[in-house]
C-alpha cells in the first residue's frame, strides 16, 4: 500500500506548483485540508476515474471551494485529470481549470465557490441514496470561517432530521480566515457542542494526522441513525513554518525565495514520513 | 368562472407522474398547503421532502437529489424562492446544471394585503439573468398542464411562476395549442400586438375583444416562455402592428417588457409600451383590486392601446 503520509506531502508539492504556475491560489487552506482529501480519495471513497458515473459511487463535495488547487492535485493523482495540463493552464485565459470546483471537469460532482452551499447539497445527495436504499456515502468538506453562513446550519438541521448516517461533514478547523482568527471574526466555539446540539455524532481529531482522519471516517461508518461531523483540527499552511498559522497566507502567492523554502520543507516532511 | 388554480393543476400532474415514476419528488418549505401539494405529500410520503422554513436548504437539497437522478419539484412562495435562495438557484441548480424544477407559488401580488415582503415583482428579472435558467409563466390551467407535462420530459432546471388564485381560462381543454418554448398566438392583429405572460394573458385577450368591438385590430401573444424568449414570434407579430404593448405582473424593470423592447428595438423598431406594476410597494388590496388600480385589466390595457394609436 502506498504511504499516504508521504503522498499528502507530495500532493502539497503539486499543489504549490499549480499555484506558482497559475499565479495565485488559496494556499493556506490547500495545505490544511490535504490529509483529509488524501485519505478520502486514496483510502476511503469508492470512486474511480474509469467509472465516474457509477451509481453506487461515494460522493465528495468541496464546500470550501477555494481550496481548489489542493483538490486539483488530488484529482490528478487519482487519474481524473492530468497534472501537467492542469499546472500549465490553471487560471489561464480560456482554461477549464478555474479557481473553484466546476463539474464540467471529470471527478467533480457539483460546483461551489460561494460558501455555505455544500451541506444542503450533500444532504440532498445522502437523502436520495437513502430513498433508493443505495450504498453511497457522501462526504462534504467545509471550512470553519464558512460556518458563519446560515445555510450550513439549515443543512445541519435537515441532515439530522432525516437521520442521514451515510453523510459525513468534515470541518477543516484551521482557526483562520482571511481577516484573522475565526474566534475574532465570528466566533464559532463551542463547535463540538453546537454540532452535537444540531443532532450530529461529533468526532474531534487531529486533521493533519492522516491515520486519525481515517480512523474517524471508519468510525463514522459504524454510527447509525445520525450523520457524523468530524471536526478536523488542522494547521492552516501546514507543511512549511513560513506559512503555518498565518492568516496572511490565506491566498498569498509565494515569492521565488519563499517557494524554495516551502519546497525544501515539504521535501523534508516527505523524507520524515518515509522513515516513520 | 374557473375555480381551479394553476397550482392545483401542478399537483395533479405531479401526482400522475409520481404514480409511475418514483424519481418524481416534491419538496416544500412548510408550503405544501399553499402549493396545493398536500395530496401529493399524503399519497407519496416517500417521494416528498419537507425542508422547513429554510429556502436555501430547500433548493440545495433539491440539487443534491437531482444529481442522484431524482426529479425534484420545489414549490415555495415565489417571493422567497427567488430571493432567499437565489444563490442556490444560481449555483446549485443552473451552474451545476441539475434537473431542479423551481415552482414559485403565490407569484406576483397574489398575497395581496400581506405586502411587499410577500410579493414577487422581481422574479422574472432575477431568474432570467441566470445563465442556464429557464423562466415560464403559464397563463391558465390548461396551459399549466401542458407546460408541466413538457417539463417532466426534460432534464434541465427551470423556474415556473404561478399565482395563488384561480384565473379565468384563456384556452379550453380541447383547444390549448402548446409548443414548448414557442409563444402561443392567441389572436392575430394589425393595429397593435399585446404581448403578455402569466395572469396577464387573459386581460390581454379581453382587451383585444374590447378593441375589436371598436374596430381596432389587436393581436395577443401568450409569452409563457419568458426565457428562452420566443423572439421570432415577437418580431413576426410586431412587424404587422403599429404599436407593441407588453403586460406583466412584475416590476417595470428587467421583466417581459424589457425583453420585448430589446427585441423590437433591435429587429423591427416600433413603439413599445410596457405595462407592469410600479417600481414601488403596491397599493394594499386583493390582487384583483391591485390590477384594477394599476390598469392591468382588459379595460385598462384596451385604454392604453387606444391612447397609443391616437
Amino acid at each position: 500500500m502506498q504511504n499516504l503520509k508521504v503522498l499528502a506531502y507530495k500532493l502539497r508539492e503539486d499543489c504549490v506548483n499549480i499555484i506558482m504556475a497559475g499565479g495565485g491560489g488559496h494556499i493556506g487552506g490547500d495545505m490544511s485540508v490535504m490529509e483529509i482529501l488524501t485519505d478520502l480519495y486514496f483510502r476511503q471513497m469508492n470512486i474511480s476515474p474509469e467509472h465516474p458515473d457509477d451509481p453506487n459511487r461515494d460522493l465528495f463535495i468541496m464546500s470550501k471551494g477555494h481550496s481548489m488547487e489542493a483538490y486539483y492535485a488530488v484529482l490528478c493523482e487519482k487519474g481524473f485529470l492530468d497534472l501537467e495540463d492542469v499546472t500549465r493552464r490553471f487560471s489561464k485565459f480560456g482554461s477549464p481549470y478555474i479557481g473553484h470546483p466546476n463539474n464540467r471537469l471529470p471527478g467533480i460532482e457539483m460546483n461551489s465557490g460561494s460558501l455555505g452551499h455544500g451541506l444542503p447539497v450533500s444532504t440532498g445527495l445522502a437523502l436520495a441514496a437513502k430513498m433508493d436504499k443505495k450504498p453511497n456515502r457522501v462526504y462534504v468538506v467545509t471550512g470553519d470561517g464558512e460556518l458563519a453562513e446560515g445555510s450550513n446550519w439549515e443543512g445541519a438541521m435537515s441532515a439530522a432530521m432525516y437521520g442521514l448516517d451515510n453523510l459525513v461533514w468534515i470541518i477543516d478547523r484551521n482557526h483562520l480566515q482571511i481577516s484573522g482568527n475565526t474566534e475574532d471574526v465570528m466566533a464559532l466555539e463551542d463547535l463540538k457542542q453546537k454540532t452535537a446540539a444540531f443532532g450530529w455524532n461529533v468526532l474531534s481529531i487531529d486533521g493533519n494526522d492522516i491515520d486519525a482522519v481515517d480512523a474517524a471516517l471508519e468510525k463514522a461508518k459504524t454510527l447509525k441513525g445520525k450523520p457524523t461531523c468530524v471536526i478536523a483540527n488542522t494547521i492552516k499552511g501546514k507543511g512549511s513554518p513560513i506559512m503555518e498559522n498565518k492568516a496572511g497566507w490565506h491566498h498569498h502567492l509565494p515569492t521565488q525565495e519563499e517557494y524554495q523554502v516551502i519546497m525544501q520543507d515539504l521535501e523534508r516532511h516527505k523524507e520524515e514520513a518515509e522513515h516513520e | 368562472m374557473n375555480k381551479i388554480a394553476n397550482r392545483k393543476i401542478i399537483c395533479d400532474v405531479l401526482m400522475e407522474a409520481a404514480a409511475s415514476d418514483r424519481n418524481v419528488v416534491a419538496l416544500c418549505s412548510d408550503s405544501r398547503g399553499s402549493a396545493s401539494l398536500t395530496p401529493f405529500f399524503e399519497k407519496y410520503p416517500e417521494q416528498s421532502v419537507e425542508a422547513g422554513i429554510a429556502e436555501q436548504d430547500l433548493v440545495g437539497i433539491a440539487a443534491g437529489l437531482a444529481k442522484m437522478g431524482k426529479k425534484p419539484y420545489v414549490a415555495s412562495p415565489a417571493s422567497f424562492l427567488t430571493t432567499r435562495s437565489y444563490e442556490q438557484c444560481k449555483i446549485d441548480c443552473a451552474y451545476s446544471d441539475t434537473n431542479v424544477k423551481l415552482i414559485g407559488i403565490s407569484g406576483g401580488v397574489s398575497y395581496g394585503a400581506l405586502g411587499m415582503s410577500h410579493h414577487s415583482a422581481q422574479d422574472i428579472a432575477a431568474m432570467s439573468a441566470i445563465p442556464n435558467m429557464r423562466v415560464y409563466l403559464p397563463s391558465d390551467r390548461h396551459q399549466t398542464r401542458k407546460l408541466m407535462e413538457a417539463l417532466l420530459q426534460d432534464e434541465k432546471c427551470a423556474y415556473i411562476r404561478v399565482g395563488r388564485n384561480p384565473v379565468e381560462d384563456v384556452y379550453t381543454e380541447e383547444d390549448c395549442p402548446f409548443q414548448m418554448n414557442k409563444a402561443t398566438v392567441v389572436r392575430e392583429g394589425t393595429d397593435a400586438v399585446i404581448i403578455a405572460c402569466g395572469e396577464m394573458v387573459r386581460p390581454a385577450v379581453d382587451a383585444a375583444k374590447f378593441l375589436e368591438a371598436e374596430g381596432i385590430s389587436a393581436g395577443v401573444l401568450d409569452m409563457y416562455c419568458v426565457k428562452p424568449l420566443d423572439t421570432e414570434a415577437i418580431i413576426k407579430a410586431a412587424e404587422k402592428a403599429k404599436v407593441v404593448v407588453s403586460v406583466e405582473e412584475h416590476s417595470p424593470f428587467g421583466g417581459l417588457g424589457s425583453m420585448v423592447a430589446q427585441v423590437v428595438g433591435a429587429k423591427c423598431p416600433r413603439r413599445v409600451i410596457t405595462m407592469a406594476l410600479p417600481d414601488a410597494p403596491v397599493i394594499t388590496g386583493t390582487s384583483k383590486e391591485v390590477f384594477q388600480y394599476y390598469g392591468l385589466t382588459g379595460e385598462g390595457i384596451a385604454k392604453k392601446v387606444k391612447e397609443q394609436l391616437g
